[in-house]
């Protein structure tokens, strides 16, 4: 089709809708390259609204990366909000890229990246709006290949008949790989046709192809197995982990938006992985092992960041932050650096120790002391070791009356609500710490004037974590926890003014639940929402329970069979032909061991391979410290 | 803070799209990219020096933008000029720096009297447009209402209005190349609008021409402002409101 320019078409459009700066493209170091002169084209879209998806680190790397290669061009879309989008459908405008402001359909693949399921109806909205099909069986030549990336992807079989294909893991390589594969492919004349070219990256062992494999039910619904469909494709697709991070110091050239987006900073992923071995934490289960990048590296990123992007603030990102071998000299070196500048350093903390208020004064010294945060995630000693989150109520009671006593006048506590095996008691435990930090607070500094705030999310049992086979708390148990915690902080009288509280009905989590640990059949739900006008699930004044309720009953799909039954251990699990490396024994002993309150220690500190990663997917950890120093910057 | 820039700077093109905020932002990563030595405010949460005046609505491009900024250490405003046109999007550009007279009369915001605005409106009948003008210019006051963040605000949209005429651009074909589409015939509208309170706009005059002769363009109008500036009564238009600056300056 023609990749001729939409946008004197869409620039008749804009002055109609909300925010139209974020449709016009043109951000600083952005790229606009040839259309002809390029062999392989990508669309890369992230499913939500251009203040969410800008941005992105995923997508803003293999921006870069794919635009770096030679005969290979990348472009960027996101979700349209509802306003643009009746506009569109009205004048009959397809979905766009931002860049060049080309129509999704006349690229070659349009890789999405998904953070969270909540996505997915944005995605059909995507491809109903670029006029391609949104059953993967129903598209021809003259569809891009639609290929899920992200965590989310890591269980895709939701949205599995709505895809052609999946990666798991870091992108950066197989990106490369996947056009190289298309390069030779059309290179030979298409052979076979987009089969042809499906098989060909199915056959490579690392891009999943959902249709090239059956899914047989057992009488009782449950999953008897996932068996490929043709010769040559692999019975288990596996992620793909890349090392050495010095060697891929993206992003570069950070994208500089005009409009105003969630993060306005620049970020620089200073490790990737973790394994603290937090049950519930899928991220930290699917990106081990942990690879750090080295200082210098981290001080060079900053600087080029900093000058490139004219941001004011730079973040430190990873799982958990505090952990880099060198997080000291990282802090104390950028801290001197940019002393005096009106750069000002963050570190999202979460770690619940002494150490951790060290570095946050590092980064503080440029600005105020306003707010720590620490994640203890369970309100009882017995809730906490069986998420294997190892905090006493001593360590953060050190912690916080620490961070009081050295200026810092507010904590914001994490928490989680729903989790496995929670009782009354556990949640009820997260107001006794909330009155015990400012109890502490208030006698370390002697002032009333600091606060705590208690911030509550609901858990989601999530893929390829111990707590997989969990059943997932109900709604209705879960808002009255939390209404009974409201009213117990509400009611105090002697610490409630200082105790601000936040969290979220149950009602998103189930949903939530649903699209993490479901399988193919769950797709047809997500059709029926969309049909029924679902879009930006992410956004709760956007999100409707009752929708996706009256759609799942339609389709005759039970949530509750997907969410609050407990699996045993051998049943096969969606995801189990998708391997993240994780031995799946461990995994279920994990899950037995937090059934009995028993800790696993770090293997960063305390050797181990048990988990499986680093043997079945033949990595290492890679840590330092390098033992070098972040020089300061010369001026020119 | 040791000196005063003025600058003119333009938005042009799909960047008439940047709310105020926008360029803002644009405006202080720019500046801190190109290592301008920008003054910073004092306290708690240091801002930089930069002021705007009057800033065009988002959706209407600019050939006549300004600001101030504040520098801390002594800048050649060519130099300046080149650095933060360099730094900035295109369809951002700067068109014009100065220093800030030591003694100019009133600041620059007092000097912004008036802007010249030019609507072209793609599709519009010429006749029926200086028709539904010359009824806006006879109508004593035109009360229009607008959407504004108090709620609607109904004002007088006529008062303010300094001129308006009509100009129009029939439709031709280009060089006649098989495929290629007419080209619609095109009403300019020229307004000079004083700058009061509350602020008329072009889509206000717009909305009046609708009100007072039932005139809608068929498609939505592009607004450029072309100047803005203390208003000169030799030629019923803003005139240069930098002018005063240059006086006794090496330029």
């Amino acid at each position: 089709m023609s990749a001729e320019s939409l946008f004197p078409r869409l620039e008749a459009l804009l002055p109609k809708v909300q925010k139209p700066i974020q449709y016009v493209g043109g951000e600083l170091n952005s790229t606009v390259k040839d259309w002809d002169e390029a062999t392989v084209r990508w669309a890369l879209m992230y499913p939500d609204a251009y203040e969410v998806g800008l941005p992105n680190q995923g997508v803003q790397i293999l921006y870069e990366i794919l635009n770096e290669l030679p005969e290979t061009l990348a472009e960027r879309t996101y979700a349209v909000w509802p306003d643009l989008e009746a506009l569109m459908r009205a004048e009959g405008v397809p979905q766009f890229t931002v860049d060049a402001h080309r129509p999704v359909r006349a690229f070659d693949v349009l890789g999405v990246s998904f953070s969270t399921e909540l996505g997915y109806t944005n995605l059909f909205t995507a491809l109903d709006l670029a006029g391609i099909p949104l059953e993967a069986v129903a598209r021809t030549e003259a569809d891009p290949i639609v290929l899920a990336g992200g965590h989310a992807a890591f269980n895709p079989e939701p949205i599995a008949d709505f895809l052609d294909a999946a990666v798991l893991g870091d992108g950066e390589q197989i990106a490369i790989a996947i056009t190289e594969v298309i390069r030779e492919w059309k290179a030979e004349g298409r052979p076979g046709g987009r089969d042809g070219l499906l098989l060909r990256l199915a056959e490579s062992g690392g891009v999943y192809v959902p249709k090239f494999y059956d899914v047989e039910y057992l009488p009782d619904g449950r999953i008897q197995r996932v068996v490929p469909n043709r010769p040559g494709v692999p019975s288990r697709v596996f992620k793909h982990t890349v090392m050495d991070l010095d060697d891929w110091p993206y992003p570069k050239k950070p994208l500089v938006p005009l409009a105003e987006t969630v993060h306005e900073r620049f970020s620089v992923e200073i490790f990737r992985g973790c394994t603290r071995g937090c049950r519930f934490c899928q991220a930290g289960m699917i990106t081990r092992p942990v690879r750090e990048r080295s200082i210098t590296v981290i001080g060079d990123m900053v600087a080029n960041g900093v000058k490139e992007s004219g941001f004011t603030e730079v973040g430190l990102l990873s799982l958990s932050s505090a952990d880099h071998s060198e997080i000291a000299e990282v802090a104390k070196g950028l801290a001197d650096r940019y002393e005096g500048t009106n750069t000002s350093l963050s570190l999202p903390s979460t770690r619940v120790d002494a150490f951790n208020i060290d570095l946050a004064n590092e980064f503080s010294r440029n600005g105020r002391r306003s707010g720590l945060t620490f994640a203890p995630e369970g309100g009882s000693e017995r809730m906490r070791k069986v998420i294997n989150k190892m905090v006493t109520e001593e360590d953060l009671i050190r912690t916080v009356t620490t961070a009081y006593s050295q200026g810092w006048r507010q904590v914001k506590l994490y928490f989680m609500c729903g989790l496995p095996t929670e009782e009354d008691v556990d949640v009820m435990g997260i107001a006794d710490l909330a009155r015990k930090v400012i109890k502490a607070g208030r006698e370390a500094t002697g002032s009333r004037d600091i606060r705590c705030t208690v911030s509550i999310g609901g858990f989601v049992p999530k893929p390829h974590t111990p707590f997989q086979w969990a059943a997932q708390c109900d709604h209705e148990t879960v808002d009255r926890r939390l209404r009974e915690l409201r009213n117990e902080l509400r009611n105090d009288k002697q610490y409630g003014k200082a105790i601000g509280f936040r969290y979220h009905d149950g009602k998103p989590s189930i949903v939530e639940g649903l699209l993490s640990r479901g399988d193919r059949r769950v797709g047809r739900v997500i059709h029926a929402v969309w049909a029924d006008g679902g879009r930006f699930d992410g956004w709760s004044e956007h999100f409707s329970y009752e929708r996706w309720m009256k759609a799942a009953a339609e389709v005759g799909v039970d949530v509750d069979w997907y969410t609050i039954r407990e699996r045993e251990e051998h049943e096969v699990l969606p995801w189990d032909h998708l391997d993240a490396g994780l031995d799946r024994e461990w995994l279920w002993q994990d899950w037995q061991d937090a059934l009995s309150d028993v800790e696993v220690e770090d293997c960063r500190w305390t050797p181990c391979y048990d988990c499986g990663v680093c043997p079945s997917m033949g990595t290492e950890i890679q840590i330092g410290p390098t033992g070098r120093k972040l020089l300061p910057l010369t001026v020119v | 803070m040791v000196q005063r820039l003025r600058v003119r700077y333009a938005k042009r093109g799909r960047l008439r799209f940047t709310s105020h905020r926008d360029i803002s932002r644009a405006l202080e990563r720019a500046v801190r990219r190109a290592d301008i030595p920008v003054a910073y405010s004092a306290g708690f949460s240091p801002h930089p020096k930069i002021s705007y005046a009057g800033a065009a609505p988002t959706g209407v491009a600019s050939e006549a933008e300004y600001l101030e900024i504040g520098v801390s250490r002594a800048c050649d405003p060519r130099r300046l000029r080149a650095d933060l046109d360099a730094s900035l999007p295109p369809g951002l550009d700067v068109l014009d720096v100065v220093d800030a007279a030591e003694a100019g009369p009133g600041n620059l915001a007092d000097r912004l009297e008036a802007s010249l605005w030019e609507a072209r409106l793609t599709g519009a009948d010429p006749a029926e447009a200086g028709a539904a003008v010359r009824e806006f210019l006879a109508a004593p006051s035109v009360p229009v209402e607008r959407l504004t963040k108090k709620g609607m605000r109904a004002f007088d949209a006529r008062q303010a209005v300094h001129s308006l005429t009509v100009a129009g651009e029939a439709g031709q074909r280009t060089d006649g190349t098989a495929g290629q589409k007419p080209i619609q015939s095109c009403v300019i509208l020229r307004m000079v609008v004083r700058h009061e309170t509350p602020a008329v706009r072009p889509d206000d005059v717009l909305m009046g021409l609708r009100l007072v002769a039932g005139f809608a363009p068929p498609s939505p109008p592009s607004v450029t402002r072309l100047a803005q500036g203390p208003l000169d009564a030799m030629t019923g238009e803003p005139a240069d409101p930098l002018v005063t600056d240059r006086v006794g300056g090496d330029l």
